[in-house]
């Protein structure tokens, strides 16, 4: 029997703004606990929100970059339930007049692109943390994160299954970071997804019940949570039993989803208007403003990367891919001349090193103007490629630039034709057998020859010259 | 030199010509206060604050605020900072602010004096001050009566003579109706006027702050202070501010007064229609002309506010947990435990029985019957006295049905009898219009009130209004004899 998966899902995009949506704290990530916290966010009586409208400006822009209708004028709803980090006992969201409504994102599949249709996006204030396991016999409430501005972005149920509710997610963290609507970092929750499943027999018109797994930060966990789900349903669904809808968590340990208490899930949220808030108006001159400082989109970036800097589509395309990478790209682009030889760099082995370590490259010690000097020692021959590799490893894990490095570890190229002349004379002369058969005929010995020059110099000559000159003295 | 029953007016001079100083009337004030503390208007005091803020305004000597040196007292639900503030609830017994309301905040910075927070209801839901945790507040009229609610304490305060004036806030008729049972001048303003913040909310759509005090130009002066836009409350007017003390004293010959058809005034207590008619033919001779106007609507202000006011009210006082401030239970579970056991233990019925109705309103299956259809009925109430503005400039009403009531005697086996206390007052917030009551008379030996509502944002109409009704009667010089206290 052939199935089909449904999945619809509900990216939460916690927007980039200084402040928070209805105060002006702080909205910085890692601060202690409880410190990015005035008297709106813990909810003191008698406080009043009063609305950010940099979240509108960052909403509009990615409504903007979809193709949505933004509803100029938007309202403002509570959405009432009781928790200890939700500190007013309601969230300030918006329900029947979102300020985005429609849209389209494009996604990879195997099959080539597909259009996946957005039915909305609105803004809402996120709630704080409950820590659960630290203190003994308590919870602790931290109200940091309490009314940071996300972007909530539902999407129709048309992704098909794992990978491309993976690429789904692909394409928005691309697309909200290159936006600037969002740093996109999933690992701090700046990028979150609830994805609802559901299963059918392949030609049947309606939809099976859903599932709905909540809170998943990471693309390998989309994949890997909705995999386990789809499995699981299909095997109730065989076994004659029926799919509960509910509302399910991921446990990355033991790669499984299981229900949350019902408690958490079976709330009247008793919607009503906000009326602390008026109506939110965004004039004519406002969406002006925002068209007129529209960013560059990956798309656009790759063209002109490959364009400017005459890079092969291959490479513009992979590092147009990611807003980080492209743009550590252009900032060490202004201190070197080989753009090529950048490329390569940032897509093999600092690539290599990032997703060993699971990081971005603004998060490693790396800044472009070391990668741009080391690119130009290894351009203009004062080190070789392979000493440059260990250099890298040496900025990689410390910081360092790379002419300190290259200064305090003497790893200074040799190409001095008389001083590389005379290492060969050594080799040549302490080795007469080898010297012997390679005059016989056995040719491969060169690169013996090469190696003992370069255990010599412990790897500092200057490759091209070692070749030349051995070529003429082994003659 | 006693300085009972003194309006600011008459301070103003006396701390002019240094006949007293600001910190001898603070004293005053306390001591005053501290004679009459059977009366129960004030819950906390502010002595050592207050005084060592008059002394610094007798050094300063400067009087370029005609506010400047008057002690106030300041209704407990608007939050104070470093003073105590409860609204009246248990749940708020032990909360000392670290912030002051911006309208409180305003006043302050005239010079004013906050000596003290006044008795409530509990979270301004009530009609009599009998919600408050801390007890009834006696009319200074007449022991063991209700003073009226919900800022009975601070009507009471001004009505005894303790202080010239005080703030309230009015939800449903929390200013005007107090202002009326207790024999003073009460403005509650149109909506978005005064500033909220601070202002711990009951309804927000429909609260808003406005003075109580012993004559319409008092009213003036405070309101003038208050007012003004507040970045921090988004639904505040952000409208250039009007001198409304110039405003008053204006002649009123030819000013057309709506008397509203359903409100069939037949059915009220003959003494009370008296009043009325009494007033009306006083501003018949100074040149009002009476028109009969209809509100097709009205009647159903009662339901319509007792819909939505409930509804905002369970979600505004869902804060009060337990987690952060204010009361939290002992001996407590699990964290639906704390929930359950702090807000039990830490809301009065009145208050739980509003957060229930309003719960229940907004609930899914019953949000459109009650919540959105209530909204509903407010746009057509407001679009009633949008068209009757069309022809008249002010509408007169009683501002009560009866007067103050013996403890106990009302709303204690039915609540919605306490509930039509609000029958007159309503509306006008319903509708975010400005309304005063001023004293026209007593009924049965008790004050009873007249009200003026205006066109929005037409505070000056009904202040001058009530102004020359002033200059012309003498009912708002009535005092009490306190004989009792």
């Amino acid at each position: 029997m052939a199935w089909e998966t449904v999945i619809g899902i509900e990216t939460h995009v916690q927007l980039s703004t200084k402040t928070k949506l209805f105060s002006r704290a702080s909205t910085e990530f890692g601060k202690s606990p409880n410190t990015n916290v005035n008297l709106i966010d813990c909810g003191l009586p008698g406080v009043l929100p009063s609305v950010n409208k940099e979240a509108f400006y960052k909403a509009i822009r990615f409504g903007l970059a979809v193709g949505a209708k933004i509803n100029q004028t938007s309202i403002f709803d509570r959405k009432n339930y009781f928790y200890a980090d939700l500190p007013k006992g309601y969230q300030i969201t918006q329900m029947d007049l979102p300020i985005v409504l429609g849209g389209t994102i494009d996604i990879e599949t195997e099959e080539g692109i597909k259009t996946v249709n957005i039915t909305r996006a609105h803004l809402e204030e996120d709630a704080g943390k409950s820590i659960h396991d630290q203190f003994d016999g308590y919870s602790a409430i931290d109200l940091n994160r309490a009314g940071t501005p996300l972007l909530e972005i539902v999407s129709e149920p048309e992704i098909s299954n794992a990978k491309e509710a993976v690429a789904y997610m692909k394409a928005m963290h691309q697309l909200v970071t290159y936006l600037d609507v969002s740093d996109g970092n999933m690992s701090q929750g700046s990028l979150r997804c609830d994805a609802n499943v559901s299963v059918r027999k392949v030609g049947d018109p309606e939809l099976g019940t859903r599932t709905e797994i909540k809170n998943i930060n990471s693309f390998r966990f989309v994949e890997k949570a909705i995999n386990f789900e789809v499995k699981r349903q299909i095997k109730q669904l065989e076994n004659g039993e029926t799919v509960t809808q509910e509302t399910r968590l991921y446990d990355s340990v033991k790669d499984e989803t299981r229900p949350m208490r019902s408690k958490e899930f079976a709330n009247d949220y008793r919607y009503f208007p906000e009326p602390d808030l008026l109506p939110v108006v965004i004039s004519d001159k406002e969406m002006q403003d925002i068209k007129d400082s529209f960013p560059e989109l990956a798309k656009e970036k790759e063209k002109r990367f490959a364009k400017d800097f005459g890079l092969s589509e291959y490479d513009a395309q992979i590092l147009a891919s990611s807003k980080i990478m492209a743009d550590f790209f252009e900032q060490s682009s202004k201190e070197t001349k080989n753009y090529g030889l950048l490329a390569n760099w940032l897509i093999g082995e600092i690539g290599a090193f990032l997703n060993k370590d699971a990081i971005e490259i603004n998060q490693s010690k790396l800044t472009p103007a070391n990668l741009a000097m080391l690119i130009n020692r290894i351009d203009d021959q004062t080190i070789s490629g392979k000493i440059g590799k260990s250099i890298f490893e040496e900025m990689y894990a410390s910081g360092s630039s790379p002419d300190e490095i290259i200064e305090s570890q003497g790893l200074k190229q040799i190409s001095d034709d008389g001083a590389i002349e005379e290492i060969i004379s050594t080799v040549i002369q302490e080795n007469p057998s080898q010297v012997e058969a390679y005059l016989g005929g056995k040719e491969k010995l060169f690169g013996f020859f090469v190696g003992q020059v370069m255990k010599l110099t412990e790897g500092k000559a200057n490759p091209n010259a070692v070749n030349a000159i051995l070529k003429e003295k082994l003659k | 030199m006693s300085i009972q029953f003194k309006t600011i007016r008459e301070l103003r001079e006396m701390l002019d010509e240094k006949a007293i100083s600001s910190e001898e009337l603070t004293n005053e004030t306390h001591k005053l206060a501290e004679d009459l503390k059977e009366l129960n208007c004030f819950v906390t005091m502010n002595k050592d604050a207050s005084i060592e803020k008059a002394k610094l305004i007798d050094q300063a000597d400067k009087t370029d605020s005609v506010l400047s040196g008057i002690p106030l007292a300041q209704k407990d639900l608007f939050c104070t900072e470093g003073l105590r503030t409860t609204c009246s609830s248990k749940i708020l017994s032990n909360f000392i602010p670290p912030y002051t309301a911006t309208a409180v905040m305003k006043l302050e910075n005239a010079g004013s004096i906050t000596i003290g927070k006044t008795n409530m209801d509990e979270f301004a839901m009530g009609s009599s001050n009998e919600t408050s945790y801390f007890g009834n507040v006696h009319n200074p009229w007449k022991k063991g009566y209700v003073p009226g609610g919900s800022s009975g304490g601070s009507a009471a305060a001004v009505a005894a003579g303790i202080v010239p004036a005080a703030t309230g806030t009015d939800t449903g008729g929390s200013i005007r109706q107090p202002a009326a049972h207790c024999g003073i001048t009460g403005i509650k303003p149109t909506y978005g006027r005064v500033s909220r913040w601070g202002m711990i909310a009951f309804a927000s759509s429909l609260d808003q702050a406005g003075p109580l005090a012993r004559s319409a130009e008092d009213c003036a002066i405070l309101l003038n202070e208050m007012s003004g836009h507040d970045s921090k409350d988004t639904t505040s007017l952000d409208i250039e501010s009007t001198d409304l003390l110039n405003s008053i004293n204006q002649p009123i010959k030819g000013l057309k007064i709506g008397i509203v058809k359903e409100f069939s005034l037949g059915d009220l207590d003959s003494e009370v229609q008296n009043r009325f008619e009494d007033s009306k033919k006083l501003y018949e001779t100074l040149g009002a002309e009476f028109v009969e106007i209809s509100l097709p609507n009205i009647s159903a202000s009662v339901p319509t506010y007792y819909s939505i006011a409930p509804a905002e009210c369970s979600s505004n006082l869902s804060r009060f947990d337990g987690v952060r401030f204010g009361y939290r239970a002992e001996n407590t579970g699990d964290l639906n435990d704390l929930y359950i056991k702090s807000r039990s233990e830490g809301f009065g019925d009145e208050v739980k029985r509003r957060i229930l109705i309003g719960t229940y309103a907004l609930s899914a299956g019953y949000y459109d019957a009650y919540y959105k259809k209530a909204q509903q009925v407010r746009r057509l109430i407001k679009n009633d006295f949008a068209l009757a503005f069309e022809s008249i400039d002010l509408i007169m009403t009683p501002t009560s049905p009866g007067t103050a009531f013996a403890f106990g005697s009302k709303g204690t086996q039915n609540p919605i009898e306490l509930y039509l206390e609000d029958l007159f007052t309503i509306s006008s917030n319903l509708a975010g219009l400005p309304a005063i009551s001023i004293p026209h008379g007593n009924v049965n030996s008790m004050p009873a009130g007249l009200q003026l509502i205006g066109n929005f944002l037409r505070e000056d109409q009904i202040l001058n209004a009530a102004h020359i009704f002033q200059q012309n009667s003498a009912f708002h010089l009535d005092k009490p004899s306190m004989e009792e206290f």
